[in-house]
């Protein structure tokens, strides 16, 4: 039986902020790259990695880690920055993304650093991944987690579907989809682009457990994943509202802010508004 | 079915079982079609080793790859247009990109389908395998081949993609042959002109050279049942000592096995060739052996193609 150790949901939220702040200066730097994504998916990688995933920083393939899949590689700034504030690579690193030669890649490459548990950036593919090893680990009886992390526009991809048919067939506990929905993706929308509500009912309706959260409100956050942990025989969804550029006003829900990077003006302003809080 | 003849995905179904025994961490899935691959034989005897993942080869390219990370050596089987062609993003990025220890078996390849027509006929797989970092790319040309190459892939780290047949075709091997991974078997030995084939053609191409050598012409005929990595070594020594070649393919001619010799010869001995293969076109319903007379696959065809290359050997000789 896991532990639930009571979290600090204050301390989780100063280091998101801490995060933001960090993520957007490596794309700054970089000169390209998706804050938006990245920003809106900041505190449910917080509570993950600061409070609910089993993992050890000195020991990046312990085998009886809990395994986070981050299947919307464009938010791997978000990744990249928990993984050295962790402690998995030198903070210095973060600097390089997406410069050859460098282990940052735009997205993500699997092991490329420590931490780094699959590749991502063809949209749609963590979920059938989680779902395979989670199909090991029964054989093996071993009990880990597999968290995997989507995007709402990521979702529009048949794949997805295929998956979710597949975890609740198999009556994978061990998967806990979380699904950023922040609203938005690359042209617009998601509503528009090709609407994907309502999204709850959805996961409900391929057998999934199925939790709807503000997906900025870390005690939410924390209380979904140690709810959806409880749940056995079928596998959860954790639909987390989100905002897409979250934190920094002039981002907030502006498509435009999908694919770019801030520029020094952008980057100082953006870095105000976050450390204000 | 004459005792001396069996299909290739009954091989890969007998390696399969073996895997079962001999190594524990094999696992097999397949989209509702393991009958058809005969992973079915391995789902009897190990039903919790078997998974199955439902008409969605993406999911299954990517759950293969999931079992991979956690530590399997998952078989993951169906036809090999839809396995190939469906889950070729899934190959790309969640297979060979991540260079998982994953074994793709693509069954009822080339036109063996038949009378199910173009849509399920596997024409350009072996140039989708061939072309993805990291793959490795076998063709067996009979069912012991096929049995020998199931088991060898599964110790042989890295993603692995065997190509079968649905259709009995002669036993040309022996158990006792040795099996290697990337080692092309010369099969006849000859001076004139080189065959080189893979697949259920390595027979037509036998016969073929036995037609020519009463005309007095000796072809080498070369199975070469690894694509990927090619033995170039092998091929470029044909290429030195016939000074003709002639590939032979159930496939496209596009980029397959005759692609991948004419890359390897150009670079280092080139020599007048000629490609027996599908000519850029798709199948069509039919029993499947008319459809290897009607898409100019039959021994006949080879035989001609030998000695189109004789003349062009000839003429490249005088020059």
């Amino acid at each position: 039986m896991r532990q639930t150790i009571k979290p600090d949901v204050k301390e989780l939220t100063r280091m998101a902020s801490q995060l933001r702040q960090t993520i957007l200066k490596m794309i700054a730097k970089a000169g390209s790259g998706h804050p938006g994504g990245s920003l809106s998916m900041t505190d449910l990688i917080v509570a993950l990695y600061g409070y609910k995933l089993r993992h050890d920083p000195k020991r990046p393939d312990w085998p009886e880690r809990d395994l986070f899949f981050l299947s919307k590689g464009h938010g791997c700034p978000a990744l990249y920055a928990i993984l050295a504030h962790y402690g998995y690579f030198p903070e210095e690193e973060l600097a390089t993304l997406r410069r050859y030669p460098t282990k940052l890649q735009g997205h993500p490459e699997r092991w490329s650093v420590p931490g780094v548990e699959i590749a991502a950036g063809s949209l749609g593919q963590g979920l059938s991944m989680a779902n395979g090893v989670a199909l090991a680990d029964r054989l093996d009886n071993r009990q880990r987690r597999i968290f995997c992390l989507m995007g709402d526009g990521e979702i529009q991809e048949g794949q997805v579907w295929e998956a979710a048919m597949t975890s609740s067939h198999h009556r994978l506990d061990a998967v806990c989809a979380i699904i950023d929905a922040n609203q938005l993706q690359q042209n617009g929308p998601v509503r528009e682009i090709q609407n994907i509500e309502p999204l709850a009912d959805k996961w409900r309706a391929f057998g999934w457990h199925t939790l709807e959260i503000d997906g900025h409100d870390m005690a939410q956050i924390v209380q979904a994943y140690n709810e959806a942990e409880k749940i056995k025989g079928k596998p959860q969804a954790i639909v987390a509202r989100t905002i897409k550029g979250k934190g920094v006003s002039f981002m907030e829900l502006n498509p435009a802010w999908h694919g770019v990077a801030p520029k020094p003006d952008e980057l100082e302003k953006a870095l105000q508004e976050l450390s204000r809080g | 079915m004459s005792a001396t003849e069996k299909p290739t995905r009954d091989g890969f179904g007998e390696g399969l079982l073996e895997l079962g025994k001999t190594h524990p961490a094999v696992v097999a899935l397949s989209g509702d079609l393991e009958d058809s691959a005969r992973a079915v034989w391995f789902k009897k005897q190990y039903p919790q080793r078997f998974f199955s993942v439902g008409i969605a080869e993406e999911d299954m390219i990517g759950t293969a790859a999931g079992l991979a990370i956690g530590g399997k050596i998952p078989f993951a089987c169906s036809f090999s247009q839809f396995i190939t062609a469906k889950g070729l993003e899934q190959l790309r990025m969640a297979v060979c990109y991540q260079n998982l220890n994953v074994k793709v078996a693509g069954s009822h390849g080339g036109l063996s389908v038949g009378a199910d027509g173009a849509t399920a006929e596997a024409l350009e797989e072996l140039t989708h395998m061939r072309c993805l970092p990291h793959m490795t790319v076998i063709v067996p040309c009979d069912a012991m081949e096929a049995k020998k190459a199931t088991i060898a892939s599964a110790d042989y780290p890295g993603p692995v993609f065997l190509r079968l047949g649905r259709n009995p075709v002669p036993l040309l091997t022996k158990e006792s042959d040795p099996f290697r991974i990337g080692q092309a078997v010369v099969l006849r030995q000859g001076e004139d002109v080189s065959l080189i084939a893979c697949g259920i053609l390595v027979a037509h191409a036998l016969q073929a050279a036995e037609q020519l050598a009463k005309e007095g012409i000796h072809a080498r005929v070369i199975n070469v049942h690894t694509i990927k990595p090619l033995d170039t070594a092998t091929l470029i020594a044909a290429a030195k000592e016939t000074a003709a070649l002639v590939t032979v393919e159930e496939h496209t001619v596009l980029g397959g096995l005759g692609g991948a010799v004419a890359e390897a010869v150009v670079q280092n001995h080139p020599v007048p060739m000629r490609f027996v293969g599908v000519q850029d076109r798709f199948g069509t319903s039919g029993d499947p052996k008319d459809l290897l007379r009607a898409f100019h696959l039959m021994p006949e065809d080879i035989l001609q193609a030998a000695k189109e290359v004789l003349r062009a050997k000839q003429e490249h000789l005088v020059r």
